[in-house]
């Protein structure tokens, strides 16, 4: 047969073996349409690019109509919800530099007096810079919504303040990234994600391998248990991890010139962790997936939603309730609390507890469902 | 059970799906025999292995594979068994060093250095060591293979068609080694679609479908198959095998070199139809039953009969 006529039957038989092997692969098929979809109710829902509903702490020394009407602008903004009322400042220092909120709003006692005498007593808000996209709606729009709101309380005897442009002083202190650099949060988020994507991906190929190339049935016939071989998969790229966090972080130095401030050994053990967490999840996949490609794909899935969960691009606190549900359960996202809080704000290691501990939770898991999905014969 | 007994499986079934690979095997093999492991291809004969060797779980029977239940002790069975699968499957992006050396590993041998150079010394491979094996030719891989899986002295050697595709010179040195492991006391058992290879073994079990047709020594094999074989020779006689083939009272009608053999159960019944298909100048001759004629009669019986015959 010569001719487009028989080119086009050669290019139809191709067509049909294809769509034929694409249907038995049912991870490949599925990943195809689960894959957009994802991205679409993430990118869709999930991601807020002038998040509204941060956490915020609100320390007051005084309740009088004016301080009221300015804290329910603010809480009417949008901006601020107001979790917790804190009289004592160092606590809500504490609450942010474990980011549980992004802002703490201080209206000082005398406020109202020195307003009415024309002082221009302050207002403090202190946010949490080290993610400045996330505090950037609030803090930017704070003026005018709080001189906003005093146009309805100065009247009267009070008119002539109003005249005079704002009647307080508005300070914003960025906390542990005064000039708001989005370097200082996006560099050492990388490591992170660096992290998940190569330690998973690696991994993800350890069993799949074995079984693509047909070396799986000699490896089964030998004497190594299951632990024994995920342990063996897994370790020598935690020095291949240990390998890459020092590239970075002497990289985030370096050229981004990003600070330091907290402990090494603390940054150390969160990545010690978070390493193994990927790794063991890596391998988990590889229990799963029936060849390489699989892997790839599977790896490819946990990837996205890591990247845009996790507080990485977006700000956490900026998400819908259902997608913080979601990156809680990543690693990744506990990781970035532990690498920003400590880079960024020197982070305790009791501040950083429930991170660390939600990693070990998440890593054991992982172990755990990956001994139980390895198969110890060919069947 | 009789502790003298390699293998000891009884009513061995494997299904996958609704696919009954394997049905109702017994095996009772001796130790220190050579056993050889017979039957045409997707007969269960890989199946077969692989459940004794606790690769596969077994659907139905049970058994003992050198003393331990081949359902709950595959760990200690794997430990002292040699399994050679029928692909081969070292690591080809690993050198031959590398192969040997993890294998030694796996099995805490001791001295592990000396093990392995004198390993490779005897392989013949030492000069060649830091090849990678993905590069060896197909007769070196499988004595990489043998070499691998006995280096830790196992009392078992289950070999999967390790002369597959090898050229006859290195499957005659391969059936030396065999036999010499035979010797420090080692019990083997060889799956081959070769018939010499066969002949070297101390007895043969067939299979066919799943099930087990046959077992015994090469003789008994073939006084088992109550066959007579007839050997026609002489110009033309290879365009008789036409005619002769699908006729009543033969079971086989098959070329060997430039004569044919003709086999059935009933000696009279193949010489009258002999007779009525006569040609000249071929000349007839009842001969004893070669091993490959038993077989042969054998496979093309299995197709619609698959009863056992021993
Ligand atoms: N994992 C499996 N899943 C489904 N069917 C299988 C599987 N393994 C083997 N089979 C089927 O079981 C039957 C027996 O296969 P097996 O490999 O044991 O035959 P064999 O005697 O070793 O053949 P050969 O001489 O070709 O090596 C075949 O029909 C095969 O297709
Ligand atoms: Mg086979």
């Amino acid at each position: 047969m010569r001719g487009p006529f028989a080119s086009l039957r050669r290019i139809w038989a191709v067509v049909l073996k294809e769509a034929v092997q694409m249907r038995r692969d049912r991870i490949t098929f599925a990943m195809m349409f689960g894959i957009p979809v994802m991205q679409l109710i993430l990118f869709g829902y999930a991601i807020n690019l002038n998040p509204k509903h941060l956490p915020a702490a609100l320390v007051v020394e005084e309740q009088t109509p004016i301080v009221r009407t300015l804290v329910s602008a603010l809480k009417s903004s949008e901006y601020y919800d107001f979790v917790m009322q804190e009289s004592d400042p160092r606590k809500s220092g504490d609450l942010l530099a474990r980011g549980e909120v992004a802002f703490v709003v201080t209206i000082p006692s005398g406020f109202t007096r020195d307003l009415v005498r024309g002082d221009h007593p302050q207002i403090l808000i202190e946010a949490d810079a080290s993610d400045p996209a996330a505090a950037s709606g609030a803090v930017g729009n704070a003026q005018a919504i709080l001189t906003y709101a005093l146009r309805h309380d100065l009247k009267g005897p009070l008119a002539s303040l109003a005249d005079k442009g704002p009647p307080f002083d508005l300070v914003i202190h960025q906390m542990y990234n005064p000039e708001a650099k989005t370097s200082y949060n996006v560099v050492p988020g990388l490591l992170g994600v660096i992290l998940t994507m190569t330690l998973v991906m690696i991994t993800a190929m350890a069993m799949t391998r074995e079984t693509e190339q047909g070396t799986l049935e000699n490896l089964l016939a030998m004497p190594a248990k299951p632990a024994e071989v995920m342990l063996g998969k897994i370790l020598p790229y935690v020095a291949v991890g240990a390998a890459e966090t020092a590239v970075i972080l002497i990289t985030a130095r370096l050229i981004f010139d990003v600070p330091f401030v907290g402990a090494l050994w603390l940054l150390l053990l969160g990545v010690a962790i978070f390493v193994v967490a990927n790794l063991a999840l890596g391998f988990t996949f590889s229990t799963i997936a029936r060849s390489q490609m699989q892997a790839m794909q599977l790896t490819f899935f946990f990837f996205l939603p890591s990247i845009l969960l996790s507080g990485f691009m977006f700000p956490f606190r900026g998400m819908p309730e259902w997608a913080q549900t979601i990156g809680e359960m990543l690693p990744l996202t506990h990781f970035l609390r532990i690498v920003r809080g400590v880079m960024l704000k020197d982070t305790s290691f009791s501040q950083l507890q429930q991170p660390l501990l939600a990693l070990c939770a998440f890593t054991g898991v992982v172990m755990v469902i990956a001994l139980l999905r390895y198969r110890r014969t060919l069947d | 059970m009789d502790a003298g007994l390699a293998i000891d499986v009884h009513g061995l079934v494997k299904r996958f799906g609704s696919k009954t690979a394997v049905d109702g095997v017994d095996i009772q093999m001796p130790r220190g025999e050579v056993w050889g492991f017979l039957g045409p291809n997707g007969s269960g004969k890989t199946t077969t292995i692989r459940m004794i060797c606790g690769l596969l779980r077994v659907t139905e029977g049970e058994g003992q594979c050198l003393g331990y239940d081949i359902q709950r002790e595959a760990a200690r069975i794997k430990s002292e068994t040699g399994y050679m699968t029928q692909k081969f499957s070292f690591w080809s992006d690993m050198t031959i060093r590398e192969n040997i050396e993890f294998v030694s590993r796996l099995y805490g041998l001791p001295h592990m250095r000396r093990t392995v150079d004198e390993t490779l010394e005897k392989l013949g491979l030492a000069h060649r060591q830091h090849q990678l094996a993905g590069a060896l030719s197909g007769g070196w891989k499988q004595r990489l293979a043998l070499a691998a899986v006995t280096m830790h002295k196992p009392q078992l050697l289950l070999l999967d068609e390790p002369t597959a595709g090898v050229d006859p010179q290195a499957r005659r040195d391969f059936w030396d080694e065999i036999h010499e492991l035979s010797l420090t006391g080692m019990t083997v058992l060889v799956s081959t679609h070769y018939m010499d290879e066969a002949e070297r073994c101390d007895r043969i079990v067939y299979l066919a479908h799943g099930h087990k047709i046959v077992e015994g020594t090469v003789p008994e094999v073939i006084e088992k198959s109550h066959l007579a074989t007839f050997r026609g020779e002489g110009a033309g006689v290879r365009q008789l095998a036409h005619a002769l083939k699908g006729q009543p009272g033969l079971d086989s009608v098959a070329y060997f070199g430039s004569a044919l053999h003709v086999s059935g159960r009933d000696a009279a019944r193949i010489r009258s139809v002999l007779d009525q298909n006569s040609s000249g100048d071929v000349t007839w001759k009842e001969v004893r039953p070669s091993l490959e004629d038993a077989f042969i009669s054998l496979m093309s019986e299995a197709g619609e009969d698959a009863r056992e015959y021993t």
